[in-house]
């Protein structure tokens, strides 16, 4: 396999006494989309957010292990935590635009992080809007409140939020909980748009969702990631037995 | 099995299923007129207070009153020094209060864990709150008159004020912080805002509007309390404007004492004059801080 986006070697971590994730080895290819499923508290949400250090603002976590991502071990302590999550962005279950109207949403990452006119920003959330398509929709009311918005299109938002800071890869946690079925599929699509030019790693309690829109899949059970592969494969012929239960519905 | 069933039922001859002697909706009745009469109750001595002081105090209300210098041993003149002296007491208090109170608030919301360290300082921050106004008074007597030589000075007097008030606003503040949702700081950080820009960029805007009201209460706080300021600033009689921070002022609070008790024969018109000036600032402030609140509620939403 050639130079993986997200390299995971022998992932321990702990939630103060609690091992959370144990032993995860994985590599996700670029410009795919890979799923992580299984049951609710089984830590997928846990090793999404180790991808761009999410965890450190809860207190008690530990890690061991390494994670390569752009050739550097992230997990390091001195691992430059601005540039990571720059290169590694994550969309979370509840859209979460802020307060703000549209345009200030999208610009908030380039204000924090350059030097930018008013011209180029501009240019930045006509391009974000485009590639999450939402500019037709919304291009005459930029200076609205963002909090105005339906709950797809905040999704939306938020996703065209996280292109404007240009990353390489997507980190999504079941953006489409909060979503209906006709939103969700919209969504889906998008991502199939996205895989184009980013990285997208899913966490998804919903399977049919893994199997329509990823390439590969991994099934993680009480921390342990149990299978890891080609998403037919994992759906047709598991080679794990617990993966067998788990996605043909015996519990979860 | 149904309800008639229920009381025909011999299930043990200890239980006797009878039926209830006071009517529900009665009661019910009482206890939303007890409720409502109780919660009403709260007006009165607020409505009472109001119209007795303007209606005693309102006579004595004339540009002079509140232009002039007090004369004949405060029994005629204005009360000008006492007001400005008061407003000088209330800004220095706040000067001193709001950054340190404001960053606090910032540090113990978002930056200190949840330790042995933390719980003593909200321990302390509760336990400041509750302390007598009396004696912060003199405790800013033994701290800034006496051991930072300050003297009796305006200084003296608004840190004195200001560290009465920082626990309401260090209080206010948090809890603005802490209202703040946290899937905002979440946003903010997954998009490679550091923690600083996070609360600069999110946070504190979100925040604003109850860090404001908070303060403005301790204001009004600050603004009302005699004892903090009797051993610290406050001028027994003094008929003429400060000329520095290091010098003595007269206020409304302590004013309105001295003409009350300590002066025979002042004009009702005077005293009470006074003590509608005093309420008047007070209770305008806690106006601004509704207002303010309300115009940022019509704007959030989350």
């Amino acid at each position: 396999m050639d130079n993986p986006a997200i390299l995971v070697k022998s992932l321990d971590l702990w939630y103060g006494d609690f091992k959370a994730l144990k032993g995860i080895n994985a590599s996700f290819r670029g410009k795919m989309i890979t799923s992580i499923i299984g049951p609710s508290g089984c830590g997928k949400s846990t090793l999404l957010r180790v991808f761009n250090r999410m965890n450190d603002l809860a207190e008690g976590v530990r890690t061991s292990g390494e994670i390569i991502i752009n050739g550097a071990d992230i997990l390091r302590r001195d691992a430059d935590l601005v540039a990571l999550r720059k290169r590694v962005g994550m969309v979370f279950q509840r859209p979460n635009p802020f307060p703000l109207s549209i345009y200030e949403n999208i610009v908030f990452g380039a204000r924090i992080h350059l030097e930018a006119k008013k011209k180029d920003l501009d240019y930045l959330v006509e391009q974000s809007l485009r590639s999450v398509l939402l500019w037709d929709e919304l291009k005459d009311r930029l200076g609205r409140s963002a909090l105005g918005l339906s709950l797809e299109q905040k999704q939306r938002l938020c996703i065209a939020r996280l292109l404007a800071v240009k990353p390489e890869i997507l980190l999504m946690d079941e953006p489409c909980s909060a979503l209906d079925p006709q939103a969700t599929q919209r969504i889906e699509e998008l991502m199939r748009e996205l895989k184009r030019d980013y990285t997208i790693v899913i966490v998804t309690h919903n399977m049919q969702q893994a199997a329509r829109i990823s390439d590969e899949t991994g099934f993680i059970l009480m921390g342990e990631l149990v299978e890891f592969g080609r998403t037919e494969t994992i759906f047709t012929k598991p080679s794990d037995r617990r993966t067998e239960d788990y996605i043909t519905g015996r519990y979860g | 099995m149904n309800d008639s069933n229920v009381t025909e039922c011999p299930a043990s001859p200890a239980l006797k299923l009878k039926k209830r002697s006071r009517d529900p909706v009665l009661t019910q009745r009482l206890a939303f007129a007890f409720l409502f009469v109780s919660t009403l109750l709260i007006i009165v001595p607020v409505g009472l207070i109001i119209v007795i002081i303007v209606q005693k105090g309102l006579p004595g209300i004339t540009w002079q009153f509140l232009s002039d210098i007090p004369r004949q041993g405060m029994r005629s003149g204005g009360i000008f020094p006492a007001i400005l002296g008061t407003i000088y007491l209330v800004s220095g208090a706040i000067v001193f209060a709001l950054p340190i109170g404001l960053l606090s608030a910032v540090y113990l919301s978002e930056y200190a864990r949840g330790n042995f360290l933390t719980r003593l300082i909200k321990l302390a921050i509760v336990n400041l709150a509750g302390v007598p106004s009396v004696v912060y008074g003199l405790f800013g007597l033994a701290l800034f008159v006496t051991f930072f030589k300050f003297g009796a000075s305006i200084l003296s007097g608004a840190l004195t004020l200001g560290i009465m008030i920082l626990p309401i606003i260090i209080t206010a503040s948090l809890e603005a912080l802490e209202s703040v949702p946290h899937s905002f700081r979440e946003a903010s950080r997954s998009l490679g805002a550091s923690r600083w820009q996070t609360i600069r960029y999110v946070v504190l805007p979100n925040a604003i509007s109850g860090i404001i009201t908070g303060t403005i209460l301790g204001l009004g706080r600050a603004a009302g309390e005699t004892a903090p300021i009797l051993f610290t600033v406050a001028a027994f009689y003094l008929p003429q404007l400060p000329g520095s921070i290091f010098d003595q002022v007269m206020a409304l609070p302590y004013h309105l004492y001295v003409i009350s008790t300590q002066v025979p024969n002042v004009d009702e018109k005077i005293r009470y004059g006074t003590a509608l000036v005093l309420l008047a600032m007070v209770l305008f402030m806690n106006l601004a801080a509704v207002v303010i609140r309300c115009r940022f509620r019509k704007k959030k939403k989350w």
